[in-house]
């Protein structure tokens, strides 16, 4: 450390600074008889002169300040700019290659099984999609068989005017037998009895005809959802539905409308099945 | 007053413009900030000896950094530049810290 001459004070050091091929000390001597520095007459004074009225002399050195503190920042952004690798041996150099190529040949490992992976899961999304999609439109294809939703759609709406009361269940059933042989997807009674599978038609005590339960007042309405014109068509050919209440037996008349909407919001609880039980 | 206007212009310029030195100045960036470190630290000592000179301190600014780049520029065409820019490293440390100290007993008296 340059503590060392410390021991020596004054004059010692300056000799040996002397002795040191110091430029700018070297041409000190001579500088300073032929171009007399202009000193500021010295105390404070003079000192607040000098720093508000710069002369040439702080001119040159704001240059070289400036210079130097662009080098230096500079300096600093060029070093933290890149990891420097400059001053490390060539067995290090080896190692950190060797570190990289193992650790992209780990990555690329990873991309490909994360690229199987992505591939297996989109794969898998999109055959549940499908599932999902058969399993809902199944749903609502057995909901709709079942009666157990409310429907809608286009349809004929019959109206049974029967004054004499003499319809009778085997008449009624009949009819539905025709309606569905005429593509009826989906037949209501009374807007109150939904016709499903279990659906049965009978004659009560007093002689009204009773649907699941359900007494069907007179007018009685059939409403079926179908193409219309079949439906109607279905129910109007001769020996059908129209023929037989409009005839003599039973003396009736029939009314159909064939309407582009109907609501069918009545519904079938579906009930614990107590015997049958799927295979 | 213009010395601190000096450094505050030349860090702006530094990161304001980024200006972009040719690439095989690079390397000789570090001995001549060292180099520059230590003709302001002699133009110091001079003032406080009252022997300070303008023309002196940028005449030895300058030649101190080309002499400092061109003797590593040398040793890089010889291939010893790393020991050579070692040698110039400690070299201008050994003088600034002499520097330092001259300064300190001006200062200090100790």
């Amino acid at each position: 450390m340059p503590e060392e001459p410390t021991p020596r004070r004054g004059l010692p050091t300056e000799s040996e600074a002397d002795q040191t091929p110091e430029p700018e000390d070297v041409a000190q001597p001579e500088a300073a008889p032929a171009n007399p520095v202009p000193e500021p007459p010295p105390g404070a004074r003079g000192r607040i002169m000098a720093f508000l009225r710069p002369g040439k002399g702080q001119l040159v050195v704001a240059v070289v300040l400036a210079l130097t503190a662009m080098l230096v920042v500079l300096t600093l952004r060029s070093q933290a700019a890149a990891p420097d690798y400059s001053n490390l041996r060539r067995a290090e150099l080896v190692q950190l290659l060797d570190n990289l190529a193992a650790e992209t040949r780990r990555l690329e490992a990873e991309v490909r099984d994360l690229q199987t992976t992505r591939d297996e899961l989109a794969s898998g999304a999109e055959g549940a999609q499908v599932a999902e999609e058969e399993a809902q439109r199944r749903l609502d294809q057995l909901q709709i068989i079942a009666g157990t939703v409310p429907v809608e759609g286009p349809g004929i709406r019959i109206m049974v005017q029967d004054p004499e009361n003499k319809v009778s269940p085997e008449l009624l059933l009949d009819a539905l037998e025709e309606l569905r042989d005429a593509g009826a997807e989906v037949v209501e009674f009374n807007d109150s009895v939904r016709v499903v599978a279990s659906t049965w038609l009978a004659l009560d005590a007093q002689g009204r005809v009773v649907a699941d339960d359900v007494v069907l007042e007179a007018p009685i309405m059939i409403e079926a959802i179908g193409d219309p014109a079949t439906l109607e068509a279905g129910a109007r050919f001769r020996g059908g539905l129209v023929s037989e209440i409009e005839g003599p037996r039973v003396g009736g008349t029939v009314e159909i409308d064939q309407l582009e909407e109907i609501a069918i919001s009545s519904v079938v609880v579906a009930e614990e099945n107590e015997f049958a039980l799927p295979n | 007053m213009l010395a601190v206007i000096g450094i505050i212009v030349g860090v702006a310029v530094g990161l304001l413009l980024e200006p972009t030195l040719p690439v095989f100045l690079e390397p000789y960036l570090p001995i001549a900030i060292v180099a520059a470190l230590d003709a302001i630290l002699g133009a110091a000592r001079s003032h406080l000896e009252g022997v300070f000179s303008d023309k002196v301190f940028a005449v030895s600014f300058i030649s101190n950094v080309l002499i400092a780049g061109l003797i590593v520029f040398v040793g890089d065409q010889i291939g010893v530049g790393a020991q050579l820019s070692t040698g110039v490293v400690v070299v201008l440390g050994i003088r600034i810290f002499n520097n330092a100290a001259a300064i300190r007993r001006k200062i200090f008296h100790a």
